[in-house]
């Protein structure tokens, strides 16, 4: 009795230090991220649910859950359907796709893994951003039978332009060749001359077949001439750069002002290192400064370097916002407003140059406009092609410009100072996103004139405020009649005016355009601009245009800037409008004569909040005019 | 070089500064599981020395075991947080039954009761401790996930997400879930709670405590609400909890493990995922995903 228990007490007190020795192990391990891509049938899914499986780290439970399920979805006659490990989604069960990005953690004691298992299916292939943006290693699936195909090239060029370096292709479904070591040895050329040819730094292969578990975790007796790494073990021991500046930058995230005496910049280093002491300049302002104090959590830090979250305190009271990076004043990011850039399109709406989304990168959300695409990238080819739009899933490089001015580094040097996303101003979609590859110095050769008369000087001598009053409204709504009225009005009351009609302004200024979607936004900005023009020069501008859609108007209102900006709703039944058709438009697109004529063949979108909102069925032209005047002197 | 842990920390601070920036009313849902002490632990460092920028909303179902509660008050009062609390009260005078009708109980006093918190308080973005890990159908959800109008789930309709840059804009009646625990799993959350020595509520502990087997589950009595049935009696047994929630419905497991270390020694060696113990979970697979789509959280 007494050894017995002497035994179990000394296991126990050798078992309490073995555990926290493995504690600590796990404590201090590493991370690897990595994004897991391949074509539709490549068997992805179902690798990477037999690795975890064969490893040990699919707990029981969710085992049984996925037997039970391959009986009822599974694509293996009944039988374990390693793949449902990971598929979540009930559409994507029933439909039998990964239809997006699914995210993935296991570990072993050497290394944490984060996976971003990306979906193979072309049409999804703008959901592999998210997971490549983070990867620092692609693991690509090739079918063994198939080698590389265009969905293999597609996923290795969206993680080059991703900046991930090191690519790792798996060579799947060995056993359906035999093993065949010459066939594999023809693959693992065509993958290195795909890697080369893209510009990957490092591209390794390993042969596996999920099915049977070769080569996952343990080396195959039916490879022996496979001498690398199992799949696992080159997880854990693959070496990956990560690559941070060495320059210290912080991108501002959160001005920390609890009281009047303590005023903090919270935000994570994304590059080099920050200490006490040092000197900084804030981008970009240019304000020079020093670092007082570093604050990781509630410890006061000797130093902290790119990858922490701190707060820093400077030394002198400077402006600093949301947005603006702290930096090395000796190696300080660049400043510019128009890039360069690679852009990866994600909306089902295409791209269109010139109209105005909104940018976010690092801290900062921006109005930005793409100003010219120069070409879209062929995905098998690589070739480059013509393109007046980007469609969903397309890359194209393009010229990026933005409202002001922001301080970056480019992608390659920095993801985080170089990586941006795209919003849709209407529908706040996140619609592309893509890396600022280098600034263009246009800003520089193009200064602003430094003016000394401006707009408030030129009002003034007139004793008006300048407007833009915008009148939208269906063809035959009232829009010139209620315009030309109170221009009338306002020239009688002393004020400085000028109408800009739709149908006039295309007659002269704009004559080159037709009625595409790009031609209309660039009508629009036209028009948008010389209002604005003219308002610099003091004056009431009143435009009347149908401008039928609300993206179009947020633009108009942007650029001309929300104090001037009024919108005028000139609003009537489409059933009034088409019965007066003062100008037979409506019988004619009735006919068919003229395609996507608003309100027949092309939607209008009635303004949301407009300033002024005229009901033109139910009071006279006359009433609607001095309505608008009255508004507009009070 | 930054550990594991250490990039997980910086980057979940990162994600609720993010948040306490860009949305105008942002709140912690505070579950007093583990993985909220995780969180608040997180809120704090984020903002030092300020105090956190937002209250902590828990969403009381009145069936939390009364030790939760008192950590919760505790906890609350020692960090100087703000803490709201919200009972669905229509939903506790009609009367629910956790023990017979565990879906109707989860959906009027956790799900209803939430939508109703956050629509009455007027919060934009709902900040919460849930991991990906948990659950298939977490997998594929964002750390700023959307909700439409009724705060449902729209799977097909997720902003992507490169490089952590996140879209926050709303239009009307449209709300953020914000998962700043995402890319955690259960382990890291156990090895970064014995790294910075945070407190966590003493029933995660093995101790014994009066148990009784219903429908296969082994369940502590905690109040005298349930009666027992026929042929069940109490046992004294040395039982601790792998996941907190309403104590009808979470099970436990027995175990000898009374501290930190010997917890994560038990988990290290489990072979049972961490939600098994959850009744509500154990319908069909696709459970979860369908109440995330009714706006459970």
């Amino acid at each position: 009795m007494k050894a017995t228990s002497d035994t179990m007490v000394g296991e126990l007190e050798a078992a309490a230090p073995a555990l926290a020795a493995r504690l600590a192990a796990l404590e201090n391990r590493d991370t690897l991220r990595f994004a897991m891509c391949g074509s539709v049938d490549d068997g992805k899914s179902t690798l990477l649910g037999r690795l975890l499986a064969e490893a040990g780290m699919v707990p029981d439970d969710r085992l049984a859950q996925m037997i039970r399920d391959s009986k009822k979805h599974g694509t293996c006659g009944g039988g374990p359907d390693y793949a449902l490990l990971l598929d979540g989604l009930e559409a994507e069960r029933e439909q039998g796709i990964t239809i997006d990005v699914a995210w993935r953690y296991f570990g072993t004691d050497r290394r944490a893994f984060i996976v971003a298992d990306c979906p193979g299916h072309a049409q999804y292939t703008r959901n592999m951003a998210s997971g490549a943006s983070s990867a620092e290693l692609g693991v690509v699936l090739v079918d063994a039978r198939a080698g590389v195909v265009t969905q293999t090239r597609r996923h290795a060029a969206i993680l080059a332009m991703f900046g991930v370096q090191r690519v790792l292709f798996a060579v799947n479904k060995l056993d359906l060749i035999d093993y065949n070591h010459a066939r594999y040895h023809a693959i693992e050329h065509e993958c290195a001359q795909l890697a080369h040819d893209l510009g990957i730094e490092h591209a390794d292969a390993i042969p596996v077949s999920a099915i049977n578990a070769d080569n996952l975790v343990k080396h195959s007796p039916a490879t022996p001439w496979y001498t690398g790494k199992p799949l696992l073990e080159y997880l854990e021991t693959v070496r990956v750069d990560r690559k941070v500046d060495a320059a210290f930058a912080l991108p501002v995230q959160w001005v920390n002002r609890p009281d009047h005496k303590f005023r903090g910049y919270a935000g994570t280093i994304v590059g080099g290192r920050v200490a006490p002491g040092n000197e900084v300049v804030v981008l970009p302002s240019g304000r020079l400064s020093r670092v007082t104090r570093v604050i990781g959590g509630s410890a006061e830090l000797e130093a902290a370097e790119a990858g922490q979250a701190v707060t820093l305190t400077l030394a002198d009271q400077i402006d600093v916002s949301r947005g603006d990076v702290i930096a090395d004043p000796t190696l300080p990011p660049e400043v510019a407003a128009q890039f360069a850039c690679h852009l990866l399109w994600l909306d089902d709406t295409a791209l269109l140059p010139g109209r105005r989304y909104l940018m976010k990168r690092a801290t900062h959300t921006i109005g930005a406009q793409v100003t010219e695409i120069k070409y879209r990238i062929d995905p098998d080819t690589q070739a480059q092609l013509a393109a007046t739009r980007l469609g969903a899933n397309e890359i194209g490089v393009c010229n990026l410009s933005l409202d002001s001015e922001i301080a970056f580094r480019p992608y390659q040097d920095d993801r985080r100072l170089g990586g941006f996303i795209l919003i849709d101003r209407d529908t706040n979609a996140t619609v592309g996103c893509g890396t600022l590859d280098f600034g263009l110095r246009r800003d520089r050769n193009v200064q602003w004139q430094q003016l000394d008369v401006d707009r408030a000087a030129r009002a003034k001598i007139k004793g008006q405020s300048p407007r833009c009053l915008w009148f939208t409204g269906l063809s035959g709504a009232g829009k010139s009649t209620i315009a030309n009225l109170v221009e009338r009005r306002l020239l009688a009351d002393g004020f400085h005016t000028i109408l800009l009609d739709g149908d006039n302004v295309r007659h002269g200024l704009n004559r080159d355009l037709g009625f595409t979607d790009a031609d209309r936004v660039e009508n629009i900005r036209r028009v948008a601009e010389v209002a604005k023009l003219m308002m610099d020069a003091g004056l009431i501008v009143l435009v009347s245009f149908i401008s039928p859609f609300r993206a179009e108007r947020r633009m108009a209102r942007d650029l001309i800037g929300e104090a001037g900006f009024m919108e005028v709703f000139v609003d009537a039944p489409l059933g009034v409008c088409e019965e007066r058709d003062v100008k037979g438009l409506y019988a004619k697109a009735r006919a068919g004569k003229i395609a996507n004529f608003t309100g027949i063949g092309s939607p209008y979108e009635a303004p949301e909040s407009p300033e002024i909102h005229l009901r033109s069925d139910q009071e006279s032209a006359s009433d609607c005019a001095s309505r608008v005047v009255k508004i507009l002197v009070d | 070089m930054h550990t594991h842990l250490d990039r997980l920390e910086a980057e979940s601070i990162r994600i609720l500064r993010e948040t306490v920036a860009e949305c105008r009313k942002p709140v912690l849902l505070y579950s007093i599981g583990k993985d909220s002490s995780v969180l608040l632990h997180l809120l704090l460092k984020a903002f030092h020395p300020a105090k956190p920028p937002l209250p902590m909303l828990h969403v009381n179902t009145t069936w939390k075991f009364r030790e939760m509660i008192e950590f919760r008050d505790r906890t609350a009062r020692e960090k100087n947080v703000d803490l709201i609390e919200y009972i669905n009260q229509e939903g506790v005078r009609q009367g629910t039954d956790p023990v017979h009708d565990a879906s109707r109980h989860t959906y009027v006093l956790k799900t209803q009761a939430l939508r109703a918190a956050l629509t009455e308080h007027g919060f934009d973005a709902a900040i919460g401790g849930a991991r990906r890990d948990e659950d298939p159908a977490r997998a594929k959800e964002r750390v700023f996930s959307l909700r439409g109008a009724g705060q449902r789930w729209e799977p097909r309709k997720q902003r992507p997400e490169p490089w952590g840059v996140y879209n926050t804009r709303l239009a009307q009646d449209e709300t953020l879930r914000v998962f700043p625990l995402s890319d955690w799993t259960e382990l890291d959350v156990w090895l970064y709670i014995r790294r910075e020595g945070i407190e966590v509520v003493p029933l995660y502990f093995a101790k014994e405590r009066p148990t009784f087997v219903r429908n296969g589950a082994l369940l502590v009595r905690d109040d005298e609400r349930v009666p027992l049935e026929p042929g069940e009696k109490l046992v004294p047994k040395m039982v601790r909890f792998r996941t907190l929630g309403c104590w009808p419905l979470t099970a436990a497991v027995e175990s000898d493990a009374a501290d930190l270390d010997s917890v994560i020694g038990e988990m290290l060696d489990t072979r049972e995922s961490e939600r098994a113990g959850r009744i509500i979970d154990l319908d069909p697979s696709d459970s979860m995903e369908r109440k995330k789509r009714e706006g459970y959280f």
